[in-house]
């Protein structure tokens, strides 16, 4: 077990708009090879007030992306005097993805709200490709996830529809993708603001072969995985 | 000469060496010389009052124990420290060189130093070098906007957590971690927990041993209390 191998987030990451917003969601493990190196990571960033980043690949490659974009949109937001818009912030990751597409590995989802276009999600893949899309889905356990939503995504759903969705998607990716999993962290946008939401294990669903948890360890422990701080 | 110098200026790594180094591993019998690698144990953890960094002492070269002392925990600033495990030349250089920028930044600014400070220059160092500089870093310190531990690994990539382990011995101290953690320790058990990991490290990792060190980092005042 090589605990030297890079970072990467085996991931499952999530984007959902409804009516009046967009809800991304992600799962929290890092591994390095085999091990689990952070089980409570936050994979999804914050660009701008109005805009977050759900972050997949390579670990090292997306946090010095995002650290990038996050400090251009600052400048933009200061010389353009409002807050920027969801297109910026993809095109700008979009820029830094595709003129580096040799050195990074790293597939992004991109979403937020502005008031020229309300609630928007762009996916910006491995080769620096920009998507815009009503929904996307990357990382290693999204592969389980491209049927579940070809049936179970509508247009016009309500806040709680899209979050309830997001959580099940990604609950039904951690059962099933090994390099997914830990707990469920939900960011919701939308014209009031942003909302942070997050869904321990044990309150997820049981899919088909799991079981209860019982007698655990974690039940002994006062909490479940520790928020991390945030610098 | 100004040809020389002008290769000599340019910075970066010098791969020039790796065609003749091939050519001279394909000839049997030649053994290129190893290098300090320090398979390691280290963690950090949060308690009520600051950070506890921890660290084995042994400094290995292949099977044998090249160091049985050497210290893990480095000096960054009066109120940061950061323990190091990997290439043990690398972690050393590392450090060493955010420590003097760090002093230098004190200088002109007149404050404290911060943590992030240190962690992003380290982050932005080691990214740029793509993981060829084997340092994986256990930073912890106390500063004015209160407690903070960060991982960092070669690739770049950083971790913010309550606890964290490093290195070679990590899964066993990790384990002692994940069974005993509780939010607002208090300082003794902080620093029991702390020898419990590295302890658990030591006997059960082949690549860690020998003592163990741990530094008390708080408000104002850090305890370096080597070989506890």
């Amino acid at each position: 077990m090589d605990t030297n191998a890079p970072h990467s987030m085996g991931t499952t990451i999530i984007g959902v708009t409804y009516n009046g917003g967009v809800v991304l969601g992600a799962d929290s493990r890092t591994s390095t090879g085999m091990y689990v190196a952070n089980r409570a990571s936050d994979k999804i960033t914050q660009l701008t007030d109005n805009v977050y980043l759900c972050r997949s690949g390579s670990a090292a490659d997306s946090q010095v992306v995002s650290d990038y974009v996050r400090h251009f949109l600052y400048q933009h937001t200061i010389q353009l005097g409002q807050p920027a818009t969801v297109k910026v912030a993809a095109n700008l990751i979009r820029l830094l993805s595709y003129s580096n597409k040799n050195m990074l590995e790293t597939g992004l989802i991109v979403g937020g709200w502005d008031k020229y276009e309300g609630g928007k999600i762009y996916s910006v893949p491995l080769g620096g490709t920009i998507l815009e899309q009503p929904f996307a889905i990357g990382g290693s356990g999204s592969s389980y996830l491209y049927g579940f939503f070809d049936q179970a995504w509508k247009d016009g759903m309500t806040k709680d529809e899209a979050e309830k969705l997001v959580v099940k998607a990604v609950s039904l990716a951690i059962a099933r993708d090994g390099a997914s999993g830990g707990v469920i962290r939900t960011v919701i946008i939308n014209s009031d603001g942003v909302t942070r939401n997050f869904y321990p294990g044990d309150t997820l669903p049981l899919w088909h072969d799991e079981l209860e948890p019982c007698g655990s360890l974690l039940d002994i422990l006062s909490s479940g995985s520790p928020e991390p701080m945030s610098t | 000469m100004g040809k020389v110098s002008a290769a000599i200026d340019q910075g970066g790594f010098n791969f020039d060496l790796c065609r003749r180094n091939e050519m001279l591993m394909s000839k049997s019998g030649f053994k290129p010389p190893t290098y300090h690698k320090t398979g390691t144990t280290i963690v950090g953890l949060v308690f009520q009052d600051g950070i506890i960094l921890g660290a084995d002492t042994r400094a290995t070269e292949g099977p044998i124990v090249a160091y049985k002392n050497c210290e893990k925990i480095h000096y960054m600033a009066p109120n940061i420290y950061c323990c190091g495990a990997g290439t043990a030349a690398d972690t050393e250089a590392v450090t060493y060189m955010v420590s003097s920028q760090l002093q230098l930044h004190r200088q002109a600014t007149g404050r404290e130093s911060r943590v992030v400070t240190a962690f992003t220059l380290l982050k932005t160092h080691l990214f740029g070098y793509q993981g060829h500089v084997s340092a994986t870093l256990v930073l912890g310190g106390v500063d004015i906007t209160g407690p903070h531990l960060h991982t960092i690994y070669p690739h770049g990539s950083t971790d913010t957590l309550p606890y964290a382990t490093m290195g070679s011995g990590s899964l066993a101290a990790m384990a002692m971690f994940e069974s005993n953690y509780k939010k607002g320790l208090s300082r003794d058990k902080g620093i029991k927990l702390v020898c419990k990991a590295i302890c658990a490290g030591i006997f059960n990792d082949l690549g860690s041993g020998s003592n163990v060190d741990v530094c008390v980092i708080t408000k104002g005042k850090t305890d370096y209390l080597r070989n506890y």
